[in-house]
């Protein structure tokens, strides 16, 4: 059984398609964040999942149930809006028990809810304050504590972080992140910001012009994105995608750019398939991240490149190095003193690097 | 010695700046007051003349003071003077009009209330083509709907009665309560109708539980708009009533048109304070609101 299930969703804003069949799952207690730029459809998405918009094909399950047509109440679902949403005239309590006051909840149940809740999230002392009397930090704790007092099977986010400022939303993450951890409800989670995605989710579906590009695990959604969408995407700076041709050699296989000698060799890359690979034109992708100034793996290639651009941003430095007229972005600590112009030693990690089709975009 | 040639420079400068400010500053109340005392002579000529004798007035120039607080002239005025035929005095009418503003504020205010949020949270195919319509409601001169509105009014059988003159004002507001509320709840974020659908309340419980009590200002600014409207209408109330059914605006007009014999300036003065007084309490009491309501719009949750 999946808590949620989404099949061929297909959903347009008069002539604009916003969302092109989409299919998704998601495991009972699972993370699931909805990660792509603005515009990409991932909040019409949740929506959809809340019953706030309609579907124009396809179904939404939720433990096996079709609820496409189902109303946002009877779903089981709460939700935690980027404004937070909190009712003006009401106060803390009252914004908190609406929902469950609507349901006719008993008023023992109701009570002994809001108490759990409130001691929990630590508002049970602003619980006669109006919303307009809140920090932001306590205005998000009171939205998050009014989904959390109807229990629901799944938790839905729609940027619930992206009006705090920077400091607090490094602290709401990690609250946010110990009550997944504590309550294990399954979680929807919209954000357009990497930094939430890796860090919140189990799961991450990016998604780009209404279709998911990849939906996986962070850890493979840096390590192997699936095309050249997504590496750009994720990472910053963001992957470097040289151009060039791959060129069979006596068995052995190299990365090539024309009018240049430069030369990687590829081993080891575990290509899907390993047929027509010989004048194949690809991207060849390495994090600025996986190239280091010294050799640290006995795998790492040297190579010679000249800097032209330091951009010091305090506890590192991202460097700039032509690689036969294509610009390539490295990340090293800023003590490492690197003359600009100059050809310097640099050294790949090849175990890192990604080939993606230079006509498709997708990986190899 | 450069410092010092600058420091007393600097001196005259100030001195100067001084003596600047200073002019502008008197230049300023003295526009100021001279604009007050023109808006307020009017008003001072009328209250003055509904407190005269005849007699003061006859003998006595326009800004003279009154010999005394002789309030007979607002006793005529407000009661007449107790002989029958030809005897027209404010009372009635002045219950017509509380009777027709009451209620036509209240309808005129709650429908455009419920348009605006309709227009503005529960967004349909074509719901700017309905706007534009109503839109288009506060131009129309209300001249060119005098007959329609009259044959309407005679079909239902409410032609003179304050009943009809509810229904036309009702009506007739309902484009400019609309484009009030409109305005107003269009910088009400959608996320709040969001949150309480998935809370489980429903269109009226929405409308009457989450935006009613957050639109205090805007509710002042639409009532003080349309009791204003109301109450000094005459072309309304000329048109479709007459006699016993007319508002205080219509009676104000026969009364002081219909003096035989001599003008009473003093009771014309007094019945036209009388039919202004509800308006100025309305501003008076809730004026503080009309501007914050005005000029303000955002509800941050």
């Amino acid at each position: 059984m999946k808590t949620l299930k989404i099949e061929e969703l297909s959903k347009n804003f008069g002539s604009t398609e916003v969302l092109k069949k989409i299919n998704l799952e998601i495991d009972e207690g699972n993370f699931l964040v909805l990660l792509g730029p603005s515009g990409c459809g991932k909040s019409t998405l949740l929506n959809i999942i809340a019953g706030l918009e309609t579907i124009n094909e396809g179904d939404v399950f939720i433990d096996d149930y079709n609820v496409s047509k189902v109303e946002p109440k009877d779903r089981n679902i709460a939700m935690v809006f980027q404004s937070y949403a909190l009712y003006p005239s009401m106060n803390v309590k009252e914004n908190m028990i609406f929902g469950l006051k609507q349901a006719k909840t008993s008023k023992e149940k109701i009570q002994e809810q809001l108490e759990k809740v409130s001691k929990f999230l630590q508002v049970d002392q602003l619980l006669e304050r109006k919303p307009s009397q809140l920090s932001g930090g306590q205005r998000q704790r009171v939205a998050i504590g009014r989904a959390l007092v109807r229990e629901p099977r799944i938790f839905l986010f729609d940027e619930p972080l992206s009006n705090l400022d920077a400091k607090l939303r490094v602290e709401m993450r990690r609250e946010i992140k110990k009550l997944h951890q504590q309550l294990k409800t399954t979680v929807v989670y919209v954000t357009h910001d990497q930094t939430e995605a890796m860090s919140l989710g189990t799961n991450i579906a990016i998604m780009n012009h209404g279709v998911i590009q990849q939906n996986d695990t962070p850890e493979k959604i840096y390590n192997k994105p699936s095309n050249t969408f997504v590496a750009d995407f994720i990472g910053s700076p963001s992957m470097n995608l040289i151009k060039g041709v791959l060129k069979e050699n006596s068995g052995d296989l190299l990365f090539t750019v024309s009018g240049s000698n430069l030369e990687i060799p590829i081993k080891d890359y575990d290509f899907k398939d390993k047929s027509n690979l010989n004048n194949k034109e690809v991207f060849f992708g390495i994090r600025p991240e996986h190239i280091f100034f010294k050799k640290f793996n006995e795998s790492d290639f040297e190579i010679n490149l000249r800097a032209d651009l330091s951009e010091y941003i305090g506890h590192e430095q991202i460097m700039t190095f032509d690689y036969a007229n294509q610009e390539v972005l490295a990340k090293f600590p800023s003590t490492i003193k690197i003359d600009l112009g100059k050809e310097t030693k640099l050294y790949f990690d090849l175990t890192q690097a990604s080939l993606f089709n230079a006509q498709t975009e997708e990986r190899i | 010695m450069q410092d010092s040639l600058k420091s007393s420079s600097y001196k005259q400068l100030e001195q100067k700046s001084k003596y600047t400010n200073m002019f502008l500053r008197w230049f300023l109340y003295f526009i100021l007051i001279l604009f007050a005392s023109y808006f307020i002579f009017p008003l001072y000529v009328m209250v003055v003349t509904s407190l005269k004798t005849m007699e003061e007035i006859r003998q006595g120039t326009l800004l003279s003071w009154p010999s005394g607080l002789n309030l007979e002239s607002w006793a005529v005025a407000w009661g007449g003077r107790g002989y029958g035929a030809g005897d027209t005095f404010l009372r009635p009418y002045f219950w017509n009009s509380i009777k027709m503003v009451l209620p036509a504020v209240f309808f005129s205010t709650f429908i455009g209330a419920m348009t605006g949020y309709v227009l503005t949270k529960w967004r349909f195919k074509g719901d700017q083509w309905v706007f534009l319509f109503l839109l288009f409601g506060c131009f129309i001169p209300f001249q060119a709907i005098l007959l329609p509105m009259a044959r309407t009014l005679g079909v239902l059988g409410i032609s003179n009665s304050v009943i009809g003159l509810v229904l036309v004002h009702t009506v007739y507001g309902i484009p400019f309560t609309t484009l009030f509320f409109r305005n107003y709840y269009i910088s009400v974020p959608t996320e709040l109708v969001k949150a309480a659908r998935i809370d489980g309340a429903g269109f009226f419980k929405i409308f009457f539980k989450i935006l009613l009590p957050i639109s205090a200002p805007i509710i002042v600014v639409t009532v003080i708009w349309q009791f204003t409207q109301i109450w000094n209408d005459f072309l309304f109330g000329s048109t479709f009533s007459f006699g016993e059914a007319a508002p205080i605006q219509v009676a104000l007009n026969n009364m002081v048109l219909s003096s035989t014999s001599v003008k009473e300036y003093n009771v014309d003065m007094a019945s036209a304070i009388i039919a202004g007084i509800p308006t100025l309490i309305v501003y008076v009491l809730a004026g503080k609101y009309f501007i914050r309501g005005l000029t303000s719009g955002a509800v941050k949750g």
